[in-house]
């Protein structure tokens, strides 16, 4: 460092109103601005829209719109409620899940930590591939292939498993067109992305804490639980998450495979019940302008309960952060 | 507790490459070996064959005997598993389980080989801790995550998390490169202290560590880059640093080297 004072120098003129900027940054600036605005407003009008059609809606209701099982808008007084179709959206993806889950996570252990590199790349492409099938194919599946071929194992759960009330039939004989087979279908149809997600967050894991691990005298298996699953844990909850929010929203395959009844059953086996989005594409068509407003209350719920979803996942990964992997 | 290592004839590949070239050496119970040389030679190569972490790699093979004592680790049925709660290793970076805290870190490796009554664990947990110069500092936040603390501490508690299964050998692979030098002087200082219950084997890039710590140095070197690394030499650290008896030793020493 020298103690001499630089020579002042003097502003040129034309420069000397703000930082200099050159015109691209200026553009591209704006363009990202423009774009996070306008998210904005298209968010406010949908929620506004929404938000008003759905009151309209709701104050005309002469039935308890919570508890009421009957989607009657169109009679007079009009009737409604969003018991059935809240429980069967929440049952059917809470089967979905409980199946997609573990083998999801199993598949992306087997890629990461299992197979030989050459099998690995093939299986992940075709998980891939089952997210690249739309999903009127998957309900056209299950409606033509799945639900004939699940009497079997209906009747079967219903035998050994009947006493739990759950896996209890009431028709031996009636069809598969359940809730149980819609959460098969709807945990096919999550698993990609709950299989792609925590493959990539599992190959996260830092080479380092699996050497820790192994350098212990941990077998695989051990290196996975200790290192391996803390580590990918909250990518893990994220993932499941994803699935989560596919598996309530989804409409064809379930409006394809159920049949919708409005009754609320605790026999998952039993061809009864309805999803908020199998209701709306059922329902929609033949609505007067009354019922779409009553249709739209019903969105709307799912949407808060889709919201109050990931937020709890949020909570729970929140609250794990101090020992999350992020702080290695 | 503390075991002779022999090494007969090792070499070890990367896929095809060659990495490392028949090496023989033998490494007295209970004393520290310091391996130096210059990078790629595969003085890291060759510490982590002698506790089998090499063929953990993708393409890592090793040929040749390694003895411990009287058995092969590269024996046919030697479980590497088996071999590695013999071997312990620290690593060149800390690497405590970021989602563990402190106690379950140490006592980690005790829960595999099957521990898991509450008193032995405390007990082990803080004479491991102890071990590693760590207890006073931690003792009061045994259940806090072990990240938290400093690099320094990190790895020593990943030293404590090594001793506490009580292996044979450690093996310490540039174990202070990411400290400072009060935290390397904490480590140096452990070092000397743990040479009674282990046979310590360290590989470091610092010659004036090797020259403080270890009882006997080996000189790696390699003919040219994707050559294999071979060893020079290995005798007394005394002699390597004051009469070593391969001119090439003296000129990586002296920093003439190339």
């Amino acid at each position: 460092m020298t103690t001499t004072a630089p020579p002042p120098t003097k502003p040129e003129p034309h420069r000397a109103t703000g930082p200099v900027t050159r015109p691209g940054d200026r553009i591209f600036a704006g363009m990202a601005r423009g774009s996070g605005i306008a998210l904005l407003v298209v968010m406010a009008a949908i929620a506004a829209f929404l938000t008003v059609r759905a009151v309209h809606a709701i104050s005309k209701d002469h039935g308890n719109f919570l508890t009421t099982f009957e989607w009657t808008p169109s009679l007079n007084p009009p009737v409604f409620g969003i018991a059935v179709l809240a429980y069967g959206t929440v049952v059917s993806a809470i089967i979905a899940m409980v199946i997609a889950v573990p083998i999801a996570l199993g598949i992306a252990l087997f890629i990461t930590h299992y197979a030989p590199r050459r099998l690995g790349g093939p299986i992940a492409y075709v998980i891939d591939l089952l997210a690249a099938v739309p999903s009127i194919i998957y309900g056209l599946w299950g409606a033509l292939f799945l639900v004939p071929h699940m009497r079997g194992l209906n009747l079967w759960l219903d035998d050994y498993l009947g006493w739990t009330v759950i896996f209890h039939k009431e028709d031996p004989n009636s069809a598969a067109r359940s809730l149980f087979t819609v959460g098969i279908l709807l945990a096919i149809m999550v698993l990609p992305i709950i299989t792609n997600v925590s493959r990539e967050v599992i190959n996260q894991v830092p080479k380092m804490h699996q050497e820790a691990a192994l350098a212990l005298g941990a077998t695989r298996w051990e290196v996975i639980r200790l290192s391996v699953l803390p580590f990918a844990r909250s990518g893990i909850i994220s993932a499941s998450m994803l699935g989560l929010g596919r598996a309530l929203g989804e409409t064809m395959a379930v409006a394809t495979v159920l049949s919708a009844s409005p009754t609320l059953s605790a026999h998952i086996l039993d061809p009864v019940g309805g999803t908020f989005s199998q209701n709306i594409v059922a329902k929609f068509g033949e609505a007067d302008d009354f019922g779409r407003d009553a249709l739209i209350a019903s969105g709307l719920v799912l949407f808060l309960i889709t919201l109050l979803v990931n937020g709890a996942a949020r909570i729970i990964i929140q609250r794990r952060k101090e020992y999350s992997g992020a702080n290695a | 507790m503390a075991k002779r290592i022999d090494v007969s004839g090792l070499s070890a590949y990367y896929t095809a490459h060659k990495a490392i070239d028949d090496i023989s050496m033998t490494i007295e119970p209970g004393s520290v070996t310091a391996f130096i040389g210059p990078s790629g030679c595969g003085k890291s190569t060759f510490l982590r064959t002698l506790n089998r972490m090499h063929e953990v790699t993708p393409g890592g093979r090793v040929e040749g005997k390694v003895l411990l004592d009287d058995e092969n680790l590269y024996g046919s049925g030697v479980d590497p598993v088996t071999v590695r709660r013999t071997v312990g290793m620290v690593f060149q970076r800390p690497n405590p389980f970021p989602t563990m805290s402190i106690y379950d870190n140490v006592a980690a490796g005790l829960k595999l080989n099957g521990i898991r009554k509450k008193g032995e664990l405390d007990s082990i947990v803080e004479k491991s801790l102890k071990g590693a110069n760590l207890w006073n500092e931690v003792k009061d936040r045994l259940n806090k995550p072990g990240s938290g603390l400093s690099g320094g501490q990190q790895q020593r508690l990943c030293i404590a998390r090594a001793i506490a299964v009580e292996p044979e050998v450690l093996l310490m692979d540039e174990p202070c490169s990411a400290l400072d030098p009060i935290s390397t002087l904490a480590i140096e200082d452990l070092i000397g202290e743990l040479k009674d219950r282990f046979t310590i084997v360290i590989v470091t890039h610092n010659m004036q560590q090797a020259a403080r710590v270890s009882d006997r140095t080996a000189f790696f070197n390699l003919a040219a880059v994707g050559q294999p690394g071979k060893l020079i030499e290995i005798d007394d650290t005394e002699r390597i640093f004051s009469n070593p008896s391969v001119q090439a030793t003296e000129d990586y020493i002296s920093g003439r080297f190339g």
